[in-house]
């Protein structure tokens, strides 16, 4: 297929930075939507122009490097991937397609399409840890029973990848979705009692630094989120924070 | 006597790393503040090394080239992480594990290393669920095991099929505490493009900023490399798109030797390649041959009939499959270690059974997983006389819960529902075994330089099991270089901060910068994708599952010229001094242009067949690896220059406590 | 705790505390309208024990203007602070595909109730004031002696069209406004039922049915006088 792209170039963090448009010609629709970007820097190096600089790694969706606010949506019109697994066919023939980085004032911009977001590595910086010795001298992995209930549950909070989808999406820019999922995975589990006060509460002091909004509960957040974490653990946060103050 | 000194201790070998421990040089707490260490790639080994050397009280420098250490590949990591742990008491032991190891190795590791690995195996498992990992669970709130290919026990812990990501984020955590501590500071975005040495031992590194451009100088005391496998010579892998061999062979080419660079692993089940402008394969995770069973169809007619879209796989009675796994290796069946695995469906896709429209792909069905979970639960919830519909109704809710986001990456990908259709899989490059060679402490032949992880070539022998590479990760980084590498510095404590003012950092530098400059001034007509894809081509073809001396010969020609090639043509758009992926990659391709061709060479030179190295010229009568005994040794590269003239060194394996038997999965 | 306030989750706490306390507020402002479709007495006697008891007047009173303001003043500082943590807007998004108008909107159904309750205090909050603290009148009765004035104020104010068309147009904008927020609230203060199927279904009744009685009311004295 042949498609229209409308993508954001900012040559780097002070430029100002506009959309242009490019073409791209016979794309096949079992690309992943970066192989078409392949497609298209390939051509553009090939003419002697600058190619688009865009974050990727693992292309299989677990890495959480790639980004992409693409027709209005995180990772695109697809639900439950990451922009290297959303396939051209989700798209058609003659299709214009917006393709811009992730805006958030807490996120800006590197270049073109790629975003720092350290932000999220001071938040856990702050908190996103139980302060265990790493030497191995710690009690038998069993000797902590833990209901299946609680390890899937905890399990579902860690799945986030952090790639800043929640951050995107939200019309605050809020990042209550990631921090929530990251206070959660420890609140459920016995390791993670000891800290918990301090934890949420060095956490979210540490959010509300960078700069991100506040949460409305849109729940725009978890439909665009590739990992499908629930809203729950925002609440599960603000139980946790209330706890941690009373 | 060999320039190679393994160092590996005298005594017992269950009593060896003990001892050691025991009679190690250590450095006391209040030196440890004054000494600096530079750690290499955040993935599982350097991530856990970071946070214990920083927990240990040594000032810690983490380099990664991705935007946060959490995103290292070890993250995509699906199956699981192995450990003795005898939770399920299927006869588990601490001998088995290294037993398995060693012969699932095909006999070309180092016993010490091996059985050091099973011994801490089961600390990880402890460390981690003291982190808060949260791995899988049974009903009685106890771990969940899964089995794993090449081995006859349970001992693979897992965390859904994400097992390398909880993993990994559990290693972050610890270096968070030790970021926020100040003991760690994290250069993310930055690449390391050169190693600094001053009196032959590692002092530094040359590192560039990815964002500003900027080339940096850092020194410490230690410099650990850790930053994963070379896979990505091949274009086409499993390996995240940025992974690369730099950090590993600028050491190399600074006096590392390089070991075994021809064990590369190509895993069975991933999915099958769809076109040309495919940019990387995706793994399946191994533990759906667990549940899944391999087949392809018995008669060419068939397979004719199916790549027409004539017939579907469903449509085939049970007698026209061939279970070709379950056929040729009853005692293992589908549970075959992965380098037999592979061949096996290379065979049978060679013969023309391949069923889908490029020929390389195989079928993975789990109709008769989902039939025989459906009745177990069926007998589990009294429906007595269920309907086949419910069956397969409560089968496919087991399957789910056990493979759900394995599935649906399928579905997203290939666009077939896996629940209802086999899943079509092709080997691809995964793993590679070879890698830095080090002693028993980890370390490389330059003093001071340590390797550690996947980047390193010490415990998985010529083919690594499932969910042993996490396993050796976090042994590496957790517990054994931490220990080892006190011995080192315990010289280095009255050293002082390493100045970076220095002649060899100048010079180390300079020659950076230097190749910087001429990749933006080259403007020759092809991208740097243009070669990595052309060496690719080359390694997979020659140089993938099954190699013969005539290929190898060509790869090491064609290898030659491209690089030849790559220094006049490459074109590298773009400046220095801001974020330029493209001149990034520019120097990965140009090591790997040289890693390829020493690496077809150390093929070429094993002549024999052992794990992931299978040479055409040195099989059984019915196709198997034919191991010889004077190849027992590990192949340890020395730089000289152009790869062609790399010496060879050569470390003889020698094993007291195993004894060396054709392997044998039938 | 005065952190606890100061942080954004402090904030989403305060918001819908203030958010419950102003939604009771409402049930009862309806159930006493209410009274005045099916009984003129009953309806006085109801809002003169309203508007002379201490307790509704020097503390539910006090209460409930802290919190509508409270609730407005803090909307917008969140509306401002949330706008600038996206310095540079999307070109092209689409918030219609991940959430739903009402949610997207609050400041906008929140303004327009502003405007009403601007209204509706000249209408009759001020009104009530003079003639109670300033006049000092505190008998509730109408000017000529003869009963209560409550329920006459009342349907004087539904005779206009224009009046009734405006209350209307607010009750929509209400309506929008707590079909979003009253499972909001509940989410914010951490309560997983917000989100449970059945107090969805509870929410959804309730930002209809509430301003719906306001409005029926408010139609059914405009075409009975």
């Amino acid at each position: 297929m042949n498609l229209t792209l409308k993508i954001w170039r900012q040559a780097d963090a002070n430029d100002k930075g506009k959309m242009v448009d490019y073409k791209v010609t016979e794309i096949s629709e079992h690309m992943s939507f970066l192989e078409m970007m392949d497609v298209l820097n390939e051509q553009l190096v090939n003419s002697g122009k600058e190619p688009v600089a865009f974050d990727h790694d693992c292309r299989e969706g677990i890495c959480g490097m790639c980004s992409m606010y693409i027709n209005g949506e995180a990772h695109g019109p697809d639900r439950g991937v990451t922009t290297c697994q959303l396939h051209m066919r989700m798209f058609k023939d003659g299709d214009t397609i917006t393709i811009e980085p992730f805006r958030a004032k807490a996120f800006p911009v590197i270049k073109d399409l790629v975003v720092d977001r350290s932000a999220f590595d001071r938040i856990q910086h702050a908190g996103g840890y139980i302060s265990v010795n790493t030497s191995g001298n710690t009690q038998d992995a069993n000797s902590i029973p833990i209901s299946k209930h609680a390890a899937d549950e905890a399990m579902d909070a860690a799945t986030c990848i952090g790639c800043g989808a929640c951050v995107a999406s939200c019309k605050n820019a809020s990042a209550m979705l990631f921090v929530g999922a990251k206070v959660s995975q420890y609140a459920l589990l016995p390791q993670g009692q000891i800290e918990a006060a301090d934890r949420v509460r060095n956490m979210v002091a540490q959010m509300d630094l960078e700069g991100f909004g506040n949460c409305t509960n849109t729940g725009a957040c978890e439909v665009e989120c590739p990992k499908g974490i629930s809203l729950e653990n925002i609440a599960r946060m603000n139980r946790e924070l209330l706890k941690a103050n009373i | 006597m060999s320039v190679l000194d393994s160092k590996v201790p005298k005594g017992p070998l269950k009593d060896k790393w003990t001892n050691y421990k025991d009679h190690i040089d250590l450095v006391n707490p209040a030196n440890k503040r004054n000494i600096d260490v530079i750690v290499v790639g955040t993935g599982l080994a350097g991530g856990s090394a970071a946070a214990t050397l920083a927990e240990l009280g040594y000032n810690v420098k983490t380099f990664c080239y991705q935007d946060s250490p959490r995103r290292a590949h070890s993250i995509a990591a699906q199956g699981g992480i192995n450990a003795a742990k005898n939770y399920q008491g299927d006869g588990d032991s601490t001998y088995r594990l290294f037993y398995d190891t060693v012969k699932g190795g095909d006999y070309r590791s180092r016993e010490a290393n091996v059985y050091r690995l099973a011994e801490v195996s089961t600390n990880i498992i402890d460390q981690c669920v003291a982190q808060g990992v949260p791995f899988a669970r049974d009903y009685g709130g106890l771990l969940d095991n899964r089995s794993f290919g090449g081995v006859l026990v349970s001992r693979t812990f897992y965390a859904k099929g994400q097992t390398g990501q909880q993993l990994l984020l559990g290693a972050y955590s610890a270096m968070n505490r030790q970021i926020a501590r100040g003991k760690i500071t994290p250069f993310n975005r930055h690449e390391m493009l050169d190693i600094v040495k001053i009196d032959g031992k590692a002092r530094g590194i040359i590192a560039r900023n990815l964002v500003t451009g900027e080339i940096e100088r850092h020194s410490a005391h230690a410099v650990v490399i850790a930053s994963g496998g070379y896979g990505n010579v091949y274009f086409l892998s499993t390996n995240a798109m940025g992974s690369n061999v730099t950090a590993a062979w600028k050491i190399h080419k600074k006096g590392a030797f390089f070991a075994n660079p021809c064990y590369t692993q190509i895993h069975p089940t991933c999915i099958p390649r769809s076109g040309d402008y495919q940019s990387k394969l995706t793994l399946m995770s191994e533990s759906l041959r667990n549940d899944g069973r391999i087949w392809v169809p018995k008669n060419l007619d068939d397979v004719k009939a199916i790549r027409e879209g004539k017939k579907k796989p469903t449509d085939l009675s049970e007698d026209e499959r061939d279970y070709y796994l379950e056929r040729r290796y009853p005692a293992f069946g589908n549970l075959v270690p992965r380098d037999v695995a592979s061949r096996a469906a290379k065979e049978r896709c060679d013969a023309g059974y391949g069923v889908n429209a490029t020929g390389e792909a195989v079928y993975l069905d789990f109709a008769s997983a989902i039939e025989r979970y459906g009745k177990e639960q069926a007998k589990i919830h009294n429906i007595t006389n269920a309907s086949a519909e419910k069956i397969y109704e409560l089968g496919a809710a087991i399957v789910k819960a056990k493979y759900g986001n394995l599935f649906q990456m399928y579905e997203k990908i290939v666009d077939q529902d896996p629940y209802k259709t086999p899943m079509m899989i092709y080997p691809a490059v995964h793993y590679t075994m070879g890698g830095v060679w080090v002693d028993y402490n980890l370390m490389t032949t330059i003093p001071g330089c340590y390797a550690i992880g996947e980047a390193n070539f010490s415990d998985h022998g010529a083919n690594r099991l499932g969910a042993s590479a996490l396993m050796q990760g976090l042994a590496d980084g957790y517990f054994v270089l931490p220990y080892t590498i006190g011995d080192y510095l315990s010289n280095d404590i009255r050293t002082g901060k390493i100045p970076t003012n220095t002649p060899e950092f100048d010079a180390a530098e300079k020659e950076v910068t230097d190749r910087i400059n001429f990749f933006l001034n080259n403007k020759g007509q092809h991208s740097v994708d243009y070669y990595h894809k052309k060496l690719g081509k080359i390694m997979w073809d020659k140089c993938g599952m099954s190699r013969n001396a005539e290929g190898l010969k060509e790869a090491i020609e064609e290898i030659s010229a491209l690089r030849k090639d790559f220094w006049q043509n490459v074109n590298v758009p773009g400046t220095a001094t801001e974020y330029n992926e493209q001149l990034a990659k520019a120097g990965r391709v140009a090591d790997f242009l040289e890693l390829g061709e020493l690496f077809a060479k150390d093929a070429l030179v094993r002549e024999e067949s052992a794990g992931g190295h299978f040479r055409e010229e040195y099989q059984t009568e019915d196709g198997e690896a034919k191991r010889m005994k004077e190849f027992q040794f590990v192949s340890a590269w020395e730089y000289k220059g152009e790869p062609k003239d790399a010496v060879l060194h050569k470390e003889e394996l020698i094993y007291e406590n195993i004894e060396v038997k054709e392997r044998s999965y039938k | 705790m005065s952190g606890f306030f100061k942080s954004s989750i402090g904030r989403k706490y305060a918001m819908a505390l203030s958010a419950f306390f102003l939604m009771f507020f409402l049930l009862q402002h309806l159930a006493i309208n209410l009274l005045s479709v099916f009984s003129a007495n009953a309806f006085n006697e109801a809002s003169h024990f309203m508007g002379t008891f201490w307790a509704v007047q020097y503390v539910l009173q006090p209460v409930l203007i802290f919190g509508v303001i409270y609730h407005f003043v803090m909307g917008f500082i969140l509306e401002i602070k949330n706008r600038n943590a996206r310095a540079v807007k999307y070109a092209k998004n689409n918030g219609a595909a991940n959430s739903s108008w009402m949610s997207r909107n609050m400041i906008y159904s929140g303004l327009a109730i502003l405007a009403f309750l601007v209204l509706h205090f000249i209408d009759f909050w001020l009104p009530e004031i003079n003639t109670k603290y300033i006049q000092g009148d505190m008998s509730g009765l109408l000017a000529d002696g003869e009963g209560f004035r409550y329920y006459e104020e009342l349907t004087h104010k539904f005779v206009s069209p224009i009046r009734v068309g405006a209350y209307i147009i607010a009750f929509v904008f209400l309506s929008l406004h707590l079909q979003h927020g009253f499972n909001s609230a509940f989410q914010s203060v951490g309560a997983p039922v917000g989100r449970k199927k059945v107090m969805k279904n509870i929410g959804k009744a309730y930002a209809i049915l509430v301003p719906l009685g306001f409005v029926l009311i408010a139609l059914y004295h405009h075409f009975n006088h």
